[in-house]
């Protein structure tokens, strides 16, 4: 279509050359989208096409293997009303707010105290990142043996100070704060580096100027650093509702030696079983194909409203 | 940073000191608990598993971890699996590298119709949560016959939409126009451009993308749970999980040994590429 206004006015050849040798630029381009191509095509077969596929199984009954069966929304008015996954986003939320909340403030007052630490900044910088480098599942058994009921460490420090024992992967409580615990563990050196980059990212002259009018280090931090990290911190709190509330890896393999009927069902009373869980049992266990598709469209759903009102918040208080 | 200390300490030598130890204290408090979790899986693979549901818990390294070592061996296809965590982790690295810095060199040096799109595009793609695409990715992947195999693996992670993103802001920054203008003049081709010019003054880039890579395939666990359905044949996460699942409770001493052993290639790459990678992540998160 751009050839049109390119032969009409024939004179201004150089302005008008690429438009007017459409077949020639195409051939011009086409090794940039040769380059380009691996992505999309491996995004077509592998993302779009399937996400579209599951929209259209999840209005069908499916077992994978046999005939679809056309089910309309009935799955999605089943999903509404079944308890077992709103127990599931229950137990994901409960668990994403006892890791984060922790997890954030742990780490925005490591990132401080790293920040005016001036030796050995890269000792800490490794060791604290170390965590989050290692596999879930390695990391996974080895929480699992910390919090084990019979010869876990914990259980053994609260007996020899004289508290009671608790089964910690056997009660719904204990299973969420041995999650929660875990990915505290593995996130907190993260998070904290990249407060810590932020942190110096603040101009020296700003804390300069507060000394000179007085303000104790408790001000400064509420009146300028916390203020100059918003955007940081919103990094942080998006990436840790999305990647949080998909926990997966955790809860499955810390519960697998505890559950009972199956390894996706979140250990005894599926104190344990978050929303991507409940997918996988739901798909791979019960080979309900039909009903997963639903369920993962539930659990989008979820997110995508966590993290809108993750940003509102965040964003409000910068108004303010 | 290092303007605060320094106007700060001619007022109050001694304040700072003390200061400054009651800091490193807490510090390595912290330290110590991101260590500790690594030192009971020592202790706990180094002793029998009737030692570790003694009381009061060893505290100490035993001497059993050859003993634990020969159990895991005998258990599962350690070295098996190992290779095949190697071989998808190693092949998905290489590819992406690959494939993201090509598409990253267009879109950060080249005009195009369709690009702003095509870019758009690629940024919704991060978007996509894994689960939506799950089931239909078995589905086409058990028609294709790959279901199974390392296959499955490799092959939808050969491109993706952050390193091209990651890449293309690198590239930005790293490559000058002057210079490919001077190899263009002296008719270099495309492909040319890309390994002669743009590869060479993107390496730390590239070092970070494949290490960041490499780590995340091989901690991978989700997917490959699912797609590796012969238990003979699976990845060191999947190996370990059945471990876990069916001697977690009986064998812990072997379980721990296996999951010890399962980090060690990972601490390697790490502590190899510490520096960079650290760095990086956070720029990028403050970028």
């Amino acid at each position: 279509m751009a050839t049109v206004p390119a032969l009409q006015k024939p004179t201004a050849a150089p302005a008008s050359a690429p438009a007017a040798r459409t077949r020639r630029g195409r051939r011009k381009y086409w090794h940039l989208y040769a380059a380009i191509s691996p992505f999309y095509l491996l995004f077509l077969g592998f993302g779009l096409i399937p996400v579209g596929f599951s929209l259209y199984v999840s209005l069908h009954r499916w077992d994978g293997l046999g005939p679809m069966e056309w089910a309309g929304l009935s799955q999605y008015r089943y999903l509404l009303g079944d308890s077992d996954f709103w127990g599931s986003v229950g137990n994901t939320v409960v668990i994403w707010a006892l890791a984060t909340f922790p997890m954030v403030l742990l780490a925005m007052v490591t990132a401080v105290m790293l920040n005016s630490a001036v030796r050995f900044k890269n000792v800490y910088r490794f060791a604290y990142f170390l965590p989050n480098v290692t596999s879930v599942v390695a990391v996974a058994i080895i929480f699992g043996s910390v919090f084990s009921t019979n010869f876990g460490l914990v259980n053994a420090l609260s007996q020899a100070v004289g508290l009671d024992q608790v089964a910690w992967l056997n009660t719904p409580w204990g299973i969420k704060v041995a999650i929660a615990t875990l990915m505290t563990w593995q996130w907190t050196g993260y998070n904290a580096i990249i407060f810590l980059a932020g942190l110096q990212t603040i101009p020296g002259e700003l804390y300069e100027a507060a000394r000179m009018d007085g303000a104790g280090p408790v001000q400064t931090f509420f009146r300028i650093t916390l203020p100059m990290m918003r955007p940081v911190l919103l990094f942080v709190l998006v990436v840790s509702t999305v990647t949080g509330l998909q926990s997966f890896s955790e809860p499955q393999v810390l519960l697998q030696t505890t559950a009972n009927d199956s390894t996706f069902s979140g250990g005894p009373g599926h104190a344990g079983r978050t929303m991507v869980l409940y997918f996988f049992q739901q798909t791979f266990d019960n080979n309900d194909f039909g009903y997963g598709a639903a369920v993962a469209w539930g659990i989008f759903l979820v997110v995508i409203l966590f993290s809108i009102v993750n940003w509102r918040l965040v964003q409000r208080r910068g108004e303010d | 940073m290092a303007t605060i200390p320094g106007t700060r300490r001619p007022r109050a030598v001694k304040g700072t000191r003390s200061r400054g130890i009651a800091l490193h204290s807490v510090l390595i408090v912290g330290l110590l608990l991101s260590a500790f979790p690594f030192y009971w899986a020592v202790i706990m693979s180094t002793h029998t598993t009737s030692d570790i549901f003694s009381y009061p818990p060893k505290l100490l390294p035993g001497s059993h971890f050859l003993e634990n070592a020969r159990h895991l061996f005998d258990n599962i296809d350690f070295f098996g699996s190992m290779f095949n965590s190697l071989l998808v982790a190693g092949s998905v690295t290489f590819l992406v590298l690959f494939f993201d810095s090509l598409a990253a060199f267009v879109f950060a040096k080249f005009d195009f119709p369709g690009k702003n799109v095509l870019f758009a595009l690629l940024m919704a793609i991060f978007m996509v949560p894994a689960q939506l695409a799950a089931i239909p990715q078995f589905v086409i992947m058990a028609k294709l016959g790959w279901i199974g195999t390392m296959t499955s693996l490799i092959v939808p992670a050969a491109a993706n939409a952050f390193g091209i993103f990651w890449m293309r802001q690198y590239m930005k920054g790293a490559i000058h126009d002057e210079l490919l203008d001077a190899s263009r003049i002296d008719g270099a081709s495309f492909l040319r451009q890309y390994w002669h010019v743009a590869l060479p003054v993107v390496r730390p880039g590239l070092a970070f993308l494949g290490i960041f890579t490499f780590m995340g395939q091989w901690n991978d666990y989700a997917w490959p749970l699912i797609a590796l359905t012969n238990p003979d044949n699976v990845t060191l996460q999947v190996a370990l999980s059945q471990l876990n699942g069916t001697h977690g409770t009986t064998d812990y001493g072997m379980v721990m040994t296996g999951a010890l052993l399962a980090l060690v290639p990972l601490l390697i790459v790490f502590a190899v590429g510490a520096r960079q990678i650290i760095g990086d992540l956070a720029k990028g998160a403050i970028r």
